[in-house]
C-alpha cells in the first residue's frame, strides 16, 4: 500500500488538534484581549492607530466598514500595478527583468488584491525581487487580514444586539496582521529556509556546466502565500519548485498551513459566539466533505493512468528495500512528493482558497482532477480561505436553517439571530454569483474563437481546461490547469473581471447582511428553533453545500472531467 | 461620510513597510546568519566552482551516468530546454492527450537503446516529466533499473554501484511523508569518485 493513506490520516489528526489552541489565540486577538506578544507589539499597535488618527473603540457600520476595506484594496490595486509599470528603473532587480505589459500587469494586481493569485506569468521569468516582496508579499499579508476583518465584522453582526457598529475595520486589519499573520509566517519562513527553500537576493547564478539557477527571497514570501490561502507561486512551477518546497517535511507543513488558520477560525468562531458547539458543528462539516474530497482524489492518483500501462511502464507502488517506487500518475508530479503528498496538497489547497499547487494539475487523472475543480466550485467554503472560506460556510448555514425552518413552518433563526428575506437575498447572491460568473464566463470562452484556441490539450480535457480557468478565479483560488495560454487579452481582462466579482460580490452582500443582522433583538430560543450544533444539522449543512455544488455544475463536469474519465482506458 | 482616507493611507504604507520591507529582510539577515548554505541555494562545490544545486536536476545523458526524470522546461521563446533552472514548469499533458503516451513511448525506447538486454517495466517516474522540470530526485526503483547500464558503460562491478546506489536511498521522512528517493547528482558525483576500471 502506498504511503498516501497514512500520511493522510496524520495530517488531518494535526490540523484539527492544532486548530483549537489557534482557534482560541485568534479569538483572544481579535476581541482585544492580551497576548503574550503584546509586550512587543502593543507599542507598535497603539501608535499606529495615532498615525491613522482613529480610536480603538470607534464603531463603523457595514457601509463604512466595506468601504473601508474596498479602499485600501484600491490602493494595493495601485501599488502592484505601478510597481510592475516601472520596476525596470526600481532597485532590487538584479535580473533586469522589464516592465511588465499593462494587461498582465492588471490581471496581476487584480489577482493579487482578491486573494486569488491567479499567475498568468512566471515569477523567475517577469518579476523584480522588489515586485515580489512591496508587491506581491504585502498583498498576501492584506488580502488575508481583509478576510479575517470581513469574518469578524459578520460575527459581530450575529453577537451584538439592537446595534449599528460592526466593529473598526482598521483595528482589525492591524490586529490581524500584526499579531496573527506577521508572527506566524516570520517563524514559518526561518523553518523554511532550515528545509532548502532560498531566501537571498543574489543574482541567478550560473554553474560551471552552464546551468542558470533562479534566485530570490523565496521563503518569506512562501510563508504568507501558504498562511494567508493566497497561493501565488515566487516561481513558474510553484511549489513543484524544489526551491519553494524542497523536502517532503516542508511538503507537509506547508500543505498543514494551507488550511490552519481557516480551520482555527472555527474554533475562533465558537468562541466568539460563545458557544464553543457551533464552532464545531461547521468544523465538522468541512470537515466530512474533505474527507470524501481527499479520498476520490488520492485513490485516483495513487491508481494510475491507465493509457500509460500497456506502454511497458509500471504504474504500482513498491516497497521492497531497494526497488521502493511511488508509482501511480506521476506525470507532473515530484518525485518526493509522490501522488499520495501531491493528492493531499491539490485537494487542501482547492477546499481553501489557496491556490498554490506542488504538482501540475493539467496532468492529473481526470477524477483526480475533477476534485479540486469541484472543491472551487462549491465555493471553497470546506474550510476555505483565511475569513473568506468561514463566512462562505456561514451564508450556507443560513440556507440551511432556512430550508429547515420552511419544513417546519417557522421562522428560520441563526443563534438567536431571525433570518428574514432581505438575509436571505443577501447569502443567496453571495453563493450564486460566483457559481454564475463561472458558468457564463466558460461559456463565452468556449464561444469565442480565440479563447477557445488556448487550449492545449485535446478532447474533453480542453473543456475541463476552460472550466477549471473560471472556476479557479470566480472563487478567488488562483490554481490552474497550467496547458492553458492565459496571458492573453480576453483571459486578462475577462478573468480580472471574474476575480473582481467573486471577492467583493462576496464580502459586500456579506457585510450588508451583517449590517442588518446586528440592529435585531435576541430570540430566546423556543421549541421550533432548528438546533445548529447538532449531528443533525451538520448533515443539513453538508447536504445543503453539496446539492447547491451539484446542481450547478455536475452538467458541465460531465461534459470535461467525466467525459474524459469515461473515454480514457 | 467619513472618507477613512487617514487612516487608509497610513495603514497601507505603514503594513508595506512591515510586511513588504521588514519582514523579508529580517528573514533574508537571519536566513543566512543562521543557514547560510539552504537559504543560498544549497550549491554543490568543487575545485572553488559551482557546479550545481543539490535540490536542482541536472541533464545527464551518457550511458555512464544515472539519468534524472525528464524535464518539460522552456527557453525565453518558448522552445525546449530540458532542465532549465531559470524557467520551472511541466508538461501539462492531459492523461488522455496521445502526445504524453508517445513521449513516454520516446523515453522508453531511449532507456532500452542504451541497455538492449533489459527487458524490464520501467518505473514510473523514469519516464515522466516532473512538475518543476528540475526535480532533483528519482526513485530508488529508477536507479536500481540503470545500474547494469551504468556498471557496464563504467567498466564497474554491479554489485558495487548497486551498494552506491543504496547508500544514496533517502527513506520517507518520519517513515511516513513523502517517497523513499534517490539524489541523481549527489549520486552521479559520488560514482564519478569511485574511479573506473
Amino acid at each position: 500500500m502506498s504511503h498516501a493513506w497514512s500520511q493522510n490520516l496524520l495530517y488531518l489528526a494535526l490540523l484539527l488538534s492544532l486548530a483549537f489552541p489557534l482557534g482560541t489565540y485568534m479569538a483572544k486577538v481579535l476581541e482585544g484581549g492580551r497576548t503574550f506578544l503584546h509586550p512587543v507589539l502593543g507599542s507598535l499597535e497603539q501608535g499606529l492607530y495615532r498615525l491613522m488618527g482613529i480610536r480603538e473603540d470607534e464603531d463603523m457600520g457595514w457601509k463604512a466598514y466595506a468601504w473601508s476595506i474596498t479602499l485600501i484594496k484600491l490602493l494595493g490595486l495601485a501599488a502592484v500595478f505601478l510597481l510592475m509599470k516601472t520596476q525596470a528603473a526600481l532597485p532590487l532587480n538584479p535580473e533586469h527583468q522589464a516592465n511588465v505589459a499593462t494587461g498582465l500587469s492588471i490581471n496581476t494586481a487584480v489577482s493579487f488584491i482578491t486573494n486569488t493569485n491567479w499567475q498568468a506569468y512566471s515569477g523567475e521569468t517577469t518579476l523584480s525581487y522588489l515586485t515580489q516582496m512591496l508587491g506581491l508579499t504585502v498583498q498576501n499579508f492584506l488580502s488575508a487580514a481583509t478576510g479575517i476583518a470581513v469574518l469578524v465584522a459578520l460575527i459581530r453582526g450575529i453577537t451584538r444586539r439592537n446595534a449599528t457598529g460592526l466593529g473598526n475595520a482598521w483595528v482589525d486589519l492591524v490586529r490581524s496582521t500584526l499579531y496573527i499573520l506577521l508572527p506566524m509566517s516570520f517563524v514559518f519562513a526561518l523553518f523554511l529556509v532550515s528545509q532548502g527553500v532560498i531566501q537571498n537576493l543574489s543574482a541567478y547564478i550560473h554553474t560551471a556546466g552552464g546551468q542558470v539557477l533562479a534566485m530570490g527571497p523565496a521563503a518569506s514570501q512562501v510563508a504568507i502565500k501558504m498562511l494567508g490561502t493566497n497561493g501565488g507561486g515566487f516561481f513558474g512551477a510553484n511549489a513543484a519548485h524544489p526551491f519553494e518546497n524542497s523536502s517532503p517535511l516542508s511538503n507537509f507543513v506547508q500543505i498543514l498551513s494551507i488550511l490552519l488558520i481557516p480551520a482555527a477560525l472555527c474554533v475562533t468562531f465558537g468562541h466568539m459566539v460563545k458557544d464553543r458547539r457551533q464552532g464545531w458543528a461547521l468544523l465538522a462539516a468541512m470537515t466530512l466533505i474533505f474527507v470524501g474530497a481527499l479520498t476520490v482524489c488520492t485513490h485516483a492518483e495513487v491508481k494510475g493512468n491507465p493509457a500509460l500501462s500497456p506502454l511497458g511502464v509500471t504504474q504500482v507502488a513498491s516497497r521492497v528495500a531497494g526497488q521502493e517506487q511511488p508509482g501511480g500518475n506521476m506525470e507532473g508530479k515530484e518525485l518526493r512528493f509522490g501522488p499520495g503528498g501531491s493528492a493531499l496538497w491539490a485537494t487542501a489547497t482547492t477546499a481553501a482558497s489557496n491556490g498554490s499547487v506542488n504538482a501540475m494539475h493539467d496532468s492529473f487523472t481526470p477524477l483526480g482532477g475533477l476534485v479540486p475543480m469541484w472543491l472551487m466550485q462549491l465555493g471553497e467554503v470546506v474550510f476555505g480561505g483565511v475569513g473568506s472560506g468561514l463566512y462562505g460556510m456561514l451564508m450556507f448555514a443560513l440556507v440551511g436553517v432556512f430550508i429547515g425552518g420552511l419544513m417546519v413552518g417557522r421562522t428560520p433563526e441563526y443563534l438567536g439571530k431571525k433570518v428574514e428575506a432581505f438575509e436571505m437575498k443577501m447569502a443567496s447572491i453571495a453563493i450564486l454569483l460566483p457559481c454564475a460568473a463561472v458558468l457564463i464566463g466558460a461559456a463565452i470562452s468556449v464561444l469565442v474563437a480565440n479563447a477557445a484556441a488556448s487550449v492545449s490539450n485535446p478532447g474533453p480535457h480542453g473543456f475541463s481546461q476552460i472550466l477549471y480557468a473560471w472556476s479557479s478565479a470566480s472563487n478567488n483560488n488562483g490554481s490552474a490547469f497550467g496547458g492553458l495560454s492565459v496571458n492573453t487579452p480576453f483571459y486578462n481582462y475577462g478573468l480580472a473581471l471574474a476575480m473582481l466579482l467573486g471577492r467583493f460580490g462576496v464580502i459586500w452582500p456579506v457585510l450588508a447582511l451583517s449590517g442588518s443582522l446586528v440592529k435585531k433583538k435576541h430570540t430566546p430560543e423556543g421549541l421550533g428553533t432548528l438546533p445548529t450544533h447538532t449531528p443533525l444539522f451538520v448533515g443539513v449543512l453538508v447536504g445543503v453545500v453539496l446539492l447547491v455544488g451539484a446542481l450547478t455544475f455536475i452538467p458541465a463536469l460531465a461534459l470535461g472531467p467525466i467525459a474524459e474519465h469515461l473515454a480514457l482506458r | 461620510m467619513n472618507l477613512q482616507l487617514r487612516p487608509a493611507i497610513v495603514s497601507f504604507i505603514a503594513i508595506s513597510v512591515l510586511t513588504g520591507v521588514a519582514y523579508p529582510l529580517l528573514v533574508t539577515g537571519l536566513g543566512k546568519a543562521i543557514f547560510p548554505r539552504q537559504a543560498g541555494g544549497s550549491l554543490i562545490r568543487k575545485g572553488g566552482q559551482v557546479i550545481g544545486s543539490e535540490w536542482i536536476a541536472q541533464s545527464f545523458t551518457s550511458p555512464r551516468d544515472f539519468w534524472s526524470r525528464p524535464s518539460a522546461t522552456v527557453d525565453a521563446n518558448n522552445k525546449p530546454l530540458p532542465y532549465n533552472g531559470a524557467n520551472s514548469g511541466g508538461s501539462n499533458l492531459a492523461p488522455s492527450n496521445p502526445d504524453l503516451a508517445k513521449a513516454v513511448t520516446e523515453r522508453i525506447a531511449a532507456l532500452q537503446a542504451a541497455d538492449p538486454e533489459t527487458r524490464d517495466p520501467v518505473p514510473v517516474d523514469l519516464v515522466t516529466a516532473s512538475g518543476s522540470g528540475l526535480d532533483p530526485h528519482i526513485s530508488p526503483a529508477s536507479a536500481a533499473y540503470q545500474v547494469r547500464r551504468v556498471a557496464k558503460a563504467r567498466g564497474l562491478d554491479e554489485a558495487k554501484v548497486r551498494d552506491l546506489v543504496s547508500a544514496h536511498i533517502e527513506p520517507p521522512q518520519f517513515g511516513v511523508l513523502g517517497e523513499a528517493r534517490v539524489n541523481v547528482l549527489k549520486l552521479n558525483l559520488a560514482l564519478d569518485g569511485l574511479g573506473s576500471k
